[in-house]
């Protein structure tokens, strides 16, 4: 069967009316006006309130939990250990899921939960959980990945063995989850042909999501085992897939509503206080609701991953990469799932590489599991590759885009992943950032620019949706996949277009878990991309409906009605003397026809368009601190066709002011007790309005032909490549190219100290 | 207005539900905070030495309500002074300033005579918080938290600030950097609380300026702070001046080697070079999550020439 995934309809010369416009999002007025409903906003009757203990060490056997003095406590209504959760064995997925829930065996990060009380106020909450008595036996603690890696480094999990080796090494209890080799060609003997090779190490440090809204859930479970939980989420259906794989619970007892989301940015994909919510209110039978506190969401939620890199390149005096090597280690937390594959297979593709040879490790430590980010582990690796990059063109005496334009990657090209790329604009996004003002403006003295590039892969993937009709002719669309940036209203637009209707006739909402099949999470970039593939395809069944309806009225065959512009029209005079009938005219009279219209579409969706990006930032650097200033920026990406315009720039800014975090200030630091020393935003330094400036942005349009209208995904790519581009700026303005996040003031003077004595920079 | 009343009425009901959970039971914080507000500064007083467990005064409430939330400190007793008459006002007097402990930064920032006057300390005042936590902090909160990073501090006792002290024992005057004994810790006895700050008049041809470094524009702790506040005489030689250091040590440092640098001279390079040396070699910092000892006392020598330039460029009015 033909779908709309084979013949999407894709027109390059279509005119379109409300695409490319860009109206208030949904959720904007309430947002500005701090009606918006978050997570936290929910109350029910007879509500308790949930908190957890958690463990004050990083790595300790958990011997004994006595809950009876804390049970005691006036308003204490129930309380949840490891005893409540199912055993599920160790090393699988959900044995990790269940564990990092609450600590079984072992706890293994500073922070991790170890029981929760459910109680009438806060206060007797907390008084109770100091009463819980926990008897631990303090083990070694290990925090960086590549002291983890060692031979005599503490190990996690004595089951432990490293995926991807073979020989001795592979019999022993390691922190080593994986070594992945991902290859093309032949590097090692391709160097020969190079005339110039760069190899450096690089460092980066993990991140916090930084999303305001702290994660939030009340849990509702009633006497017959049904349960209702309402959270913020990027992913309702995910969640509900592994709370019934750790509580052990069918997936029709279990309704998932997502609240308003209040930033997610990937850390949101993952549950955290849900499942003990869960089992708080089973005991206690009554709804609890928890939500964590700034301190619980640093100690306890993400981050990303850290990343100890080591990336070699060579060239070719005309410029030609030859070849390209990598060796990447990423810090995963205690338990696997950084993603780290997306690394080897994104790193290096924009560049039309024959010769590629990488190797990664993922490495268990004692601090919170990594969650997703915006472009899992692909920043980290790329920090290194764009001043890899950088250099050689410097080396050669080429300029930076024209460089990376010599080795740029068309339709055609073969990624190392094995997929055959159709049209991209790579080309196009290059050649966008060498005509635009901010590359051709000169520099002031004293500062440095600096430019990198960045690629994301772009996901489709498992999604369901509906639209329903109403009598007056507004539509209403029942969407499954979170909205983490304004998809509601991109996803109103596009049925706006296709019926050729205005836009505030058509509104969209977000399902629960019973309302729709599965819809995979919002990540990847796949949003607007796979619930607009949903919206295009289901409104297109309602036109082909209302035009069956209007045949039937008209008592005309079924192709002698087309529809356009909101109405069902004879398709030509000869099919008769018709007057139009309106989306209104036909809903307001299904009692007369065959009842109501709607349109249902699920499929997995492919197609996705890779996408591209090139930045641009100017630094000013003082000499005698260090301190880096962001002069200014530009966003330079393909977004294929930006359905909302204002939202793509609203992507392409936020990806660079959070890379803009993760280049100069955002640490975590750990005493050496391996507990969290900067647990708040006072201290986690995030950049603050002040510190950036207005991002500029140029939004490149080269059509995905496998989307209706030919949009790609936009979140990602704009976070890939910051933190490589404030780098190499610094590098252009102190003489040295920084290698190690963050790009903090005493790092950035030391650097400059370094250029002075080697009589470097300026 | 309606903004602080809003977020006053968040704080409180955030301190009932704490007192009603009290009221449960048994153990720990369930003993339950106690709200006073009470009507005079003397029944302040009262309560705070009469307290069994941690009193802590509510001015403010920046640092005290962030603590309680983030659980740092659980107060037996909050003593809320904002009700007392007269602690909100900003008055001159003999040709300086007294600045009531209710009063809001904001307050001295949109205080036009107090910021011509003495322009580095509301550079200090400027710097703490955002707009809207400003609104609510006071100087003699920051001053009473104790923070050795406390942007108001350093500018104050470069003035020669000096507080009003009203105890059990009565009334007392105190020089403002004699309060701090260090994080999180003050001179000040059981029941006593600052009433007010006074900002001596100046000398002909004066000027003071204090600046931080934190690695983000605003919303930020200092990582270093240096608070410069010097007279000149006609020719433009400094005849007096006051450098203090913050974040440099458990308490705010006030180096005379910094001033010797200075008097005597018109900030000549050699000058700056030796008062930045001074800072430096003053400085007994410690390494923590918001820098390095190393890079503190690097900066603090920066600073201190940033400073003491921008003090003697608003001495000759040229700033």
């Amino acid at each position: 069967m033909t779908t709309i995934l084979d013949k999407p309809g894709f027109n390059p010369d279509r005119k379109y009316k409300i695409i490319g416009t860009s109206p208030v999002k949904h959720d904007g007025f309430d947002k500005v006006t701090g009606r918006a409903k978050f997570a936290a906003d929910a109350f029910l009757p007879g509500m308790l309130v949930g908190k957890f203990l958690r463990s004050p060490h990083p790595h300790a056997w958990l011997r004994k939990i006595d809950i009876s003095k804390a049970l005691k406590v006036a308003g204490v209504k129930a309380i949840v250990t490891r005893d409540d959760f199912p055993e599920i064995k160790q090393g699988t997925g959900g044995g990790d899921m269940t564990r990092i829930a609450m600590a079984r065996e072992k706890v293994l990060w500073e922070g991790h939960p170890v029981a929760a009380v459910a109680a009438t106020s806060e206060a007797a909450a907390k008084a109770a959980l100091k009463l819980i008595e926990v008897e631990y036996e303090v083990l070694p603690h290990v925090i960086d990945p590549v002291a983890a890696m060692q031979a005599d480094a503490p190990v996690l999990h004595d089951y432990m063995r490293t995926k991807g080796v073979k020989g001795p090494d592979a019999e022993r209890p390691t922190n080593i989850v994986e070594r992945l080799v991902l290859s093309v060609g032949d590097a090692d003997s391709a160097f020969k042909d190079a005339d110039v090779i760069v190899e450096h190490e690089y460092d980066t440090k993990p991140m916090h999501q930084g999303y305001i809204e702290p994660q939030s859930c009340i849990a509702n479970a009633s006497e017959d085992g049904q349960v209702e939980l309402w959270c913020c989420t990027q992913a309702p259906w995910v969640y509900r897939d592994r709370l019934t794989d750790i509580l052990k619970l069918d997936s029709a007892k279990i309704r998932i509503q997502q609240s308003e989301l209040g930033g997610g940015f990937g850390g949101k994909t993952t549950f955290y206080a849900e499942p003990v919510a869960i089992l708080l209110s089973r005991k206690a039978k009554a709804p609890v609701k928890m939500t964590l506190t700034r301190v619980e969401v640093l100690k306890a939620t993400g981050p990303v991953s850290g990343t100890h890199t080591r990336i070699k390149m060579g060239c070719k005096k005309d410029g030609t990469i030859v070849a390209a090597d990598a060796e990447l280690v990423f810090q995963t937390g205690p338990y696997t799932g950084s993603a780290f594959t997306n690394a080897p297979q994104a790193m290096f593709t924009r560049y039309d590489l024959k010769n590629v040879k990488t190797v990664s490790y993922e490495v268990v430590s004692n601090r919170p599991k990594v969650s997703s980010f915006r472009a899992p582990c692909v920043p980290q690796a790329v920090f290194g590759v764009e001043g890899v990059v950088s250099e050689l063109a410097n080396r050669i005496g080429m300029d930076q885009i024209d460089f990376r334009l010599k080795n740029a990657i068309v339709e055609g090209h073969k990624t190392i992943y094995g997929e055959v790329f159709t049209k991209i604009g790579f080309v196009e996004t290059l050649k966008a950032a060498k005509a635009c003002d901010h590359y051709n403006s000169p520099l002031p003295k004293g500062w440095g620019r600096g430019v990198a590039c960045g690629f994301w892969f772009n996901r489709g993937g498992e999604t369901a949706g509906t639209v329903n009709l109403a009598p007056d002719g507004t539509l209403t669309i029942i969407l499954g996949t979170a909205d983490v940036a304004g998809s509601r209203m991109s996803m109103s637009m596009m049925a706006a277009e296709e019926f050729g209707i205005p836009v505030d006739r058509v509104r969209s909402i977000l399902a629960d878990t019973h309302s729709l099949g599965y819809n995979r999470v919002t990540a990847g970039s796949r949003t607007t991309f796979s619930s607009g593939m949903i919206v295009v395809d289901a409104s297109r069944k309602i036109i082909a409906e209302l035009c069956r309806r209007a045949a039937k009225i008209w008592g005309v065959p079924e192709d002698g009605v087309v529809f356009e512009d909101g109405h069902c029209r004879p398709a030509s005079s000869n099919v008769g003397d018709f007057t139009p009938l309106s989306m209104k005219d036909i809903a307001s009279k299904t009692t007369y026809t065959m009842g109501a219209i709607a349109g249902h579409s699920e499929m997995n969706v492919t197609g996705a368009g890779p996408g591209f990006g090139l930045h641009i930032v100017d630094v000013d650097v003082d000499r005698q601190t260090g301190l880096v200033a962001i002069k200014r920026y530009t966003v330079v990406e393909d977004a294929g066709k930006a359905i909302s315009p204002q939202q793509v720039e609203g992507q392409y800014q936020g990806g660079a002011v959070q890379g803009i975090g993760w280049a100069l200030n955002e640490e975590y630091i750990y005493g050496a007790d391996g507990r969290l020393q900067n647990a708040g935003f006072l201290d986690y330094r995030m950049p603050v309005a002040s510190d950036v400036p207005m991002i500029d942005t140029v939004i490149v349009e080269v059509p995905n032909p496998k989307h209706p209208f030919g949009l790609r995904g936009v979140g990602e790519v704009p976070v890939t490549p910051t933190m490589a581009a404030i780098g190499n700026a610094i590098g252009e303005a102190i003489g040295i190219r920084p290698r190690s996040l963050p790009m903090s003031p005493p790092k950035v003077l030391k650097l400059i100290e370094e250029a002075r004595v080697k009589g470097l920079g300026g | 207005m309606l903004l602080q009343a809003a977020r006053e009425k968040g704080n409180l009901a955030k301190i009932r539900r704490a007192t009603v959970g009290g009221d449960t039971g048994q153990g720990g914080s369930m003993t339950g905070l106690r709200y006073e507000s009470p009507p005079t500064l003397d029944a302040a007083v009262a309560l705070l030495n009469n307290a069994k467990g941690l009193a802590r005064v509510l001015a403010g409430g920046t640092d005290v309500i962030v603590q309680m939330e983030t659980d740092l400190i659980e107060p037996e007793l909050l003593v809320d002074i904002k009700k007392i008459p007269g602690l909100r006002t900003i008055v001159a007097e003999n040709g300086g300033f007294r600045i009531g402990a209710t009063v809001s930064g904001m307050e001295m920032v949109e205080h036009a005579a107090l910021c011509a006057t003495w322009p580095g300390v509301i550079d200090g005042v400027k710097l703490i918080g955002s707009i809207q936590v400003k609104g609510r902090a006071t100087i003699a909160g920051n001053l009473c938290n104790g923070s050795p990073a406390a942007d108001s501090v350093p500018p104050l006792a470069a003035a020669g600030a000096v507080a009003r002290v009203i105890g059990p024992q009565g009334t007392r005057e105190i020089a403002v950097a004699k309060i701090p004994a260090g994080p999180g810790k003050t001179h000040l006895g059981k029941g006593e609380i600052v009433e007010s700050i006074f900002l001596p008049a100046r000398a002909k041809h004066s000027g003071d300026a204090y600046e931080r470094f934190t690695p983000r524009t605003e919303m930020d702790i200092a990582v270093v702070g240096v608070a410069v506040n010097l007279t000149l005489d006609t020719s433009g030689v400094v005849i007096s001046a006051r450098v203090v250091l913050g974040a440099v040590a458990p308490t705010i440092l006030e180096p005379a080697d910094c001033a010797k640098a200075i008097v005597g001279t018109r900030l000549e390079e050699a000058a700056l070079e030796q008062l930045a040396a001074a800072a430096s070699a003053a400085c007994r910092p410690i390494d923590d999550k918001r820098g390095t000892r190393e890079f503190r006392v690097t900066v603090a020598g920066v600073l201190a020439r940033r400073v003491a330039q921008k003090a003697y460029d608003r001495a000759r009015h040229i700033a």
